[in-house]
């Protein structure tokens, strides 16, 4: 991960420093100097926009918790609290509920990204495992922050969702009752759901630097999927790709502001505005939106398969349609990283993404009628690309020739052997 | 290069397309299948550029006041609140009036109660929840202070999807105007339970009698029908300030922030170009 640095100390103390802790040095190699692809398009900034709304999650929910109180008696009141009497207090706490959302906009732009471009293929598979293990964080703590306001439907999504993992034989219940400090949700769940939502996003954040890590070993992908082959493809992360990220961050920044000012609960449910009531069951328990696919998919399960029970089945899907992930560099046995160059990869890569559309929209309906059978559907589908179209395509399909380097995709053939020269 | 170029330009469009129908899925959450299509108000804290009237505010007070009270809590309302910038703005010297026309119990004080100051939050009608479900054939009326924002309206599709980029917020106000203005008879078919009415926007009964009715209420001044239609529209826009007191506040902060990031973005735009200018990338 070195030898890109020109850094070169200079005067006494900054050497003196260097020799013993050269983080400058490390800095302006991994910041400043370090190598990126030229051709990386605007998919290639959401790493930034991530990074930026993680800093922006982990400091309005610092703030948050100065005033929160973890009590199921309280919480609600704590968090109108927030909004009402604290300073600015509508706005952080608008900021860390929108933020939540944005975090998984951008991050599903960054997974399809990496789905399309290949970035998954060696030599990177650790480096997208790492983020499939982000992206499992994420939702763990997206979803125990959802409960401490302690609404309606805080409240029946950790019902919901704890009683998910009663369904694993032997160990299932032993789990719940750790997860829920008891046997219903209460105090205890609320509690103990605080603690970790306060803890997650800084594990988080380690797994970042990791995932940052084992990106800078092989350095970034780009959009033609071919190594680069000298200095000529590249350019260094600063200026070029500093500014093109802070760019795209006050872009991003421009939606995620229209929502906090002028529409801060749009993205949520109004029955968490009602305090949470064990006694009295929402008509309709949906989760938040960026867990709706996950959800279509957990229900679409409503049947038996031999010894293997309908509840029991949905969490296999449910648990399997992550774990999945895991193995793609290894289902997708393609050489060719790029979709650009797999004209029979992309049909089936878009269906995908429309299908992942289409069990978003059903997450949110009720499961009846023509829904369950189009849940099934696309949770086949789901299912299907991963472990039978990707393995099958990558074995028949003729990819389209490949440019023979970075630069000469940029700048066509002469011109790219001309600048070598 | 140009194929590619069109190619990449319709992944773009694809891609927000996708992202624009995913954060536009939550609302499709509450289908209410029974009742009537709600008929949308024109609030005038409604939109981009929407702030409260103030003199609604004020007459929303008075209805609730002399009506609601009676039953409902407000409980995280302050008398305070009711002289605060962007809310009905009673003067300072009318709020304490006000205040101290009610009484505060507390077993800590030396005779249980006092008078209550500006400070004090609304005292709720009922001591206990047990006393209020008692004066209320076994229902609990809702506290007031977040109810405006706790209910919404169902919309067909795509009518909800539009309402991303109007900044639609305005279901809770809207439920509770056209439920209050629409009390009626129940079908032939169906027997109500003792101490409920029926109402057509819900398409049930309900614990609660219809509270309001034309001249119930008279307004000070002239001028502002006395009818229920306008008593309906007062009191949910006074809801509304009660459970989103900042609104105001909050969208003209927005401007600025908005305007600001424009700018930002126009120029980082710029920079980034001139920083590029010389690559082939
Ligand atoms: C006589 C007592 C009483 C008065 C006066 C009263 N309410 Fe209610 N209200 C109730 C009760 C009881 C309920 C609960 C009804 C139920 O759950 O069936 C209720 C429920 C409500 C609801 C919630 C309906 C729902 O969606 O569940 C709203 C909104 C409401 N009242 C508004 C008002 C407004 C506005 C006024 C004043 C104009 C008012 N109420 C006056 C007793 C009252
Ligand atoms: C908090 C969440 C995350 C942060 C802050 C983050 C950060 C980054 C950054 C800064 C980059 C380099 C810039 C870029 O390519 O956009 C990157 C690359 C990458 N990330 Fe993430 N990431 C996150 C989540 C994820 C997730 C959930 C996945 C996949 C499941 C993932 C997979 C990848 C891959 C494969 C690359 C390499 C892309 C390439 O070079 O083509 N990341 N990430």
């Amino acid at each position: 991960m070195s030898g890109n640095s020109s850094y070169n100390p200079t005067g006494a103390v900054e050497k003196w420093f260097d020799e013993r802790l050269p983080i400058i040095r490390f800095s302006k190699e991994h910041l400043m100097d370090f190598p990126t692809p030229k051709n990386i398009n605007y998919w290639w900034t959401f790493g930034a926009v991530l990074a930026f709304i993680l800093v922006v999650q982990i400091i309005t929910g610092i703030v948050l918790a100065m005033h929160y109180v973890p009590n199921s008696e309280l919480a609600f009141d704590s968090v109108e609290a927030i909004r009402r009497d604290v300073n600015y207090g509508r706005i952080i706490q608008a900021t860390h509920a929108v933020g939540a959302s944005m975090f998984f906009a951008a991050v599903y732009i960054h997974i399809f990204r990496g789905l399309y471009y290949g970035s998954y293929k060696a030599p990177r598979e650790i480096l997208w495992i790492l983020g499939v293990l982000i992206f499992v964080l994420m939702m763990a703590t997206a979803f125990m922050g959802y409960v401490l306001p302690w609404g309606q439907m805080s409240f029946w999504a950790a019902t919901v969702i704890t009683n998910i993992f009663a369904a694993i034989p032997i160990i299932g219940d032993p789990i719940l009752a750790l997860l829920r400090g008891g046997f219903a949700v209460d105090n205890a769940t609320l509690n103990r759901f605080f603690s970790l939502h306060y803890l997650l996003p800084f594990i988080l954040a380690a797994v970042v630097g990791l995932h940052i890590w084992a990106l800078h070993v092989p350095g970034n992908n780009n959009p033609v999927g071919v190594e680069v082959k000298s200095s000529h493809d590249t350019l260094p992360f600063h200026p070029y790709f500093t500014m093109k990220d802070l760019f795209v961050i006050v872009v991003f920044l421009i939606p995620f502001s229209w929502f906090v000012f002028f529409a801060p609960d749009i993205l949520g449910h109004p029955d968490n505005y009602i305090p949470a009531d064990p006694l009295l069951t929402p008509p309709h328990i949906v989760p938040e939106w960026y867990f709706l696919p996950f959800y279509a998919i957990l229900r679409a399960i409503d049947f038996d398969m031999l010894f293997i029970s309908s509840k029991l089945g949905g969490v296999i899907f449910f648990g399997g349609s992550i774990i999945v992930l895991f193995f793609v560099p290894w289902l997708d046995g393609s050489k060719v990283r790029s979709g650009n160059f797999r004209p029979l990869f992309r049909p089936f890569y878009w269906l995908f993404v429309l299908n992942f559309l289409m069990l978003t929209y059903l997450g949110a309906q009720v499961a009846e009628g023509i829904y369950v059978l189009l849940s099934k559907v696309g949770t086949a589908y789901y299912f299907a690309y991963f472990l039978i179209i990707l393995p099958i395509v990558s074995r028949i399909e003729t990819p389209a020739p490949l440019p023979a380097s970075i630069s000469e995709s940029v700048l066509g053939k002469a011109e790219a052997s001309g600048e070598k020269g | 290069m140009v194929m590619n170029k069109s190619r990449n330009v319709f992944k773009s469009l694809v891609l927000a397309a996708v992202m624009g129908l995913t954060g536009g899925l939550t609302g499709l959450a509450q289908a209410k299948v029974v009742g009537l299509e709600a008929e949308l108000q024109k609030w005038s804290f409604a939109g981009v550029f929407g702030t409260y009237d103030v003199n609604q505010l004020q007459r929303g007070f008075q209805i609730f006041q002399q009506s609601c009270a009676s039953c409902h809590s407000a409980n995280l309302m302050s008398f305070r609140n009711l002289s605060e910038e962007g809310g009905p703005q009673f003067s300072e010297d009318q709020v304490k009036a006000l205040a101290a026309e009610y009484t505060i119990y507390d077993p800590e004080l030396e005779d249980g109660e006092r008078q209550a100051v500006p400070a004090d939050r609304w005292p709720a009608p009922f001591q206990t929840e047990l006393d209020a479900r008692a004066a209320n054939s076994g229902a609990l009326p809702p506290d007031f202070s977040v109810l405006a924002k706790a209910r919404g309206i169902s919309q067909k599709f795509p009518y909800w999807a539009f309402n991303y980029f109007t900044g639609y917020q305005e279901g809770g106000p809207d439920y509770i105007y056209n439920l209050l203005v629409n009390y009626g008879e129940p079908p032939a078919d169906v027997e109500l339970p003792d101490g409920q009415a029926w109402n057509n926007y819900l398409g049930r009964g309900l614990a609660m009698a219809p509270p309001l009715g034309d001249g119930f209420i008279s307004y000070d001044g002239e001028g502002v029908p006395e009818t229920l239609e306008q008593y309906a529209a007062d009191v949910a826009a006074f809801m509304m300030w009660m459970a989103e007191p900042h609104l105001v506040s909050r969208k003209e902060m927005g401007f600025r922030v908005l305007t600001f990031l424009f700018l930002l973005a126009g120029m980082m735009y710029l920079v980034k170009r001139k920083i590029w200018a010389n690559v082939k990338h």
